[in-house]
């Protein structure tokens, strides 16, 4: 096997369409460096620790807390007590250690854009929505709404999550260690999820772009979610990932199941009418 | 919005009425509109309690009225001849607001009879009829309707409650929850969500003979199990049944004498955190609310799409 940095995206699962078209990605000029400004981006220090507890705090003085402390170049904070609040640690733009001792409600970690964060407990609905990059592990199981959204990074649950993983999602990686609720990658438009246990009904309904690998039983496959055969390179970049993801269960690659889309709903325009109506 | 608990402590009695009171207080932000309790006590007398109202109390998009409260005199001296007619006797009177009332009755098992001659005075709605129910609701948030009707120290095995957004109708006493089974005694609901299929569906039950006191969708899930548990039906079963016979988005609460479940849509649209040990049973919309009760890391999860659960005191 050639080393991984050989293979191109959509060859990794990342996407199956080969982008042809003009792109609307626009290029770094170093010459304009002075232009780029990245809104509450600081300079921290890792080996700069502290520990906010939480108890007595409502999450907007979290969240100013958490941005104070990395004016000041702290890289390593840890959260006491989060007591399940909502909304904790969100709008993270910025490289961070960000340790969360306990559980967190709705809308943990949601729009962070690079922090490493570990929560040892338990993550309510929404977690990580929209997160752009960056690496999150929870220990525990994880709510509806896992990783709506996601344009990038890492997001790992050890335990089990909700209904509708992954939805709408639009880049990055999510891994589940237990079982996935109904409706998991609804709507997906790009990214990879990884399933190593169970799967409920409807999975990848309605699945754009990206990849679905299921250790487990599927309860059912969504609107235009087909099977697809796995290669060599899936189970060389599944096995790779699982290991960065700190995933210790052992798994059986040759039981895992592909899940791509089948490119046959209304937003694939070149299909004859009936075969639309067959594919929903 | 709306938020939705419950407990159910297994072989013992606390005060849940001051636990449900702080659960349903930390899910304010769901539903400030108003709030409802359906506390379960011993169950050890052999009378029945009555919580009834005679008017309402209204605000935002309610099409009820506000009444001079000398009307509310009258109206419950009508409901005691009522009951009195009925063959019941009126153990003890109890008055918590002008216009709702708790009764201790002596009576026999025919409810259907009491319960129509009772609710044929007009405005007036029995919100519940058992030996260990009591179901109380009212404008406003959990420690607002906890104390106004004394409810902090209440003695029991298990509750639900809920705090509601009104979105399908009105601010009123009538359409919050929770619901009673009616007529059977000490069965009550609560749901979070909205039911598609309301209207076909309460056509279909009316024609079998069940009152409905609002318009609001939840009251459909209580007369459907009770509709179930008339013909026979396990609770269990019944619930699982709703599954398929109610469309829509929902996740809701039931609770009986001795027992506590829950159920939830097959498109888990809805939000559920439950809590189990051997001791209690824990479950509501967020898990701040399971805080409150124990203030140290637990474990919860999210009940699955379709699943049906029931347990017992």
């Amino acid at each position: 096997m050639a080393s991984i940095k050989d293979h191109k995206s959509h060859e990794l699962g990342l996407h199956q369409e080969v982008l042809t078209g003009r792109t609307q990605q626009v290029f770094f000029n170093p010459e304009e460096v002075e232009n780029f400004y990245y809104y509450d981006s600081y300079d921290v220090d890792f080996n700069k620790r502290t520990t906010i507890d939480v108890t007595k705090l409502d999450c907007v003085a979290v969240n100013k807390k958490i941005k104070d402390l990395m004016k000041k170049g702290y890289g390593t904070i840890v959260l006491k007590n989060p007591g399940a609040k909502h909304s904790l640690g969100v709008g993270i733009l910025n490289k961070l250690n960000l340790i969360i001792e306990g559980s967190l409600g709705y809308f943990g970690v949601g729009s962070i854009d690079g922090p490493v964060v570990r929560i040892s407990g338990r993550v309510g609905w929404s977690c990580a929505e929209n997160m752009m990059a960056g690496k999150v592990v929870i220990e525990k199981n994880a709510g509806s709404c896992f990783g709506a959204a996601i344009r990038g990074g890492d997001l790992i649950c050890k335990g089990s999550v909700g209904a509708r993983s992954g939805i709408d999602m639009k880049g990055g990686t999510i891994i589940v260690g237990g079982n996935a609720g109904a409706f998991t990658g609804f709507m997906m438009q790009r990214g990879r999820i990884i399933i190593l246990g169970d799967v409920g009904p409807n999975l990848g309904d309605s699945l754009y772009d990206g990849t679905i690998f299921v250790g487990g039983k599927i309860g059912s496959l969504g609107a235009d979610a087909v099977e697809a055969e796995m290669t060599d390179l899936d189970r060389f970049w599944l096995k790779r990932k699982l290991k960065v993801a700190e995933i210790n269960k052992k798994v059986d690659y040759s039981k895992i199941t592909k899940i791509v889309s089948g490119k046959k709903l209304w937003n694939y325009d070149n299909l004859e009418p009936t075969e639309r109506k067959g594919a929903i | 919005m709306c938020g939705i608990a419950g407990l159910i402590h297994r072989g013992k009695s606390t005060n849940v009425g001051g636990e449900m009171q702080n659960m349903l207080q930390s899910l304010k932000h769901r539903g400030p509109d108003s709030t409802g309790y359906a506390l379960y006590g011993d169950g050890s007398s052999n009378n029945y309690i009555l919580r009834f109202k005679v008017g309402e109390n209204v605000k935002e998009g309610s099409s009820a009225q506000i009444e001079d409260p000398s009307v509310y005199e009258k109206r419950v001296a009508q409901v005691n001849s009522e009951i009195i007619s009925a063959g019941a006797t009126i153990v003890k009177e109890e008055k918590a607001t002008p216009y709702s009332f708790r009764y201790v009755l002596k009576c026999d098992d025919d409810l259907l009879e009491l319960a129509k001659k009772i609710e044929s005075v007009e405005m007036t709605e029995i919100l519940s009829l058992g030996k260990s129910l009591e179901l109380v609701k009212d404008i406003g948030d959990a420690s607002v309707v906890a104390d106004q009707y004394g409810l902090n120290n209440f003695s029991g095995t298990h509750g639900i409650g809920h705090t509601r957004m009104a979105t399908e109708s009105g601010v009123d006493i009538r359409s919050a929850h929770p619901f009673w089974g009616y007529p059977f005694s000490d069965v009550s609901v609560v749901h979070n969500g909205q039911l598609t299929n309301y209207w076909n569906t309460r056509r279909k039950l009316e024609k079998l003979g069940m009152r409905f006191m609002s318009t609001c969708d939840s009251e459909l899930i209580a007369v459907y199990l009770a509709d179930k548990i008339r013909k026979g039906v396990d609770l269990n079963e019944a619930m699982h049944s709703s599954l398929n016979d109610l469309d829509g988005v929902f996740t809701y609460l039931v609770a009986t004498k001795d027992k506590l479940g829950m159920a939830k849509d097959y498109m888990a649209a809805k939000p559920m955190v439950l809590y189990e040990s051997d001791e209690l049973v824990a479950l509501a919309s967020e898990e701040v609310a399971i805080r409150t009760l124990l203030p140290h890391e637990i474990d919860t999860h999210d009940p699955y799409e379709g699943e049906v659960k029931v347990w017992q005191a």
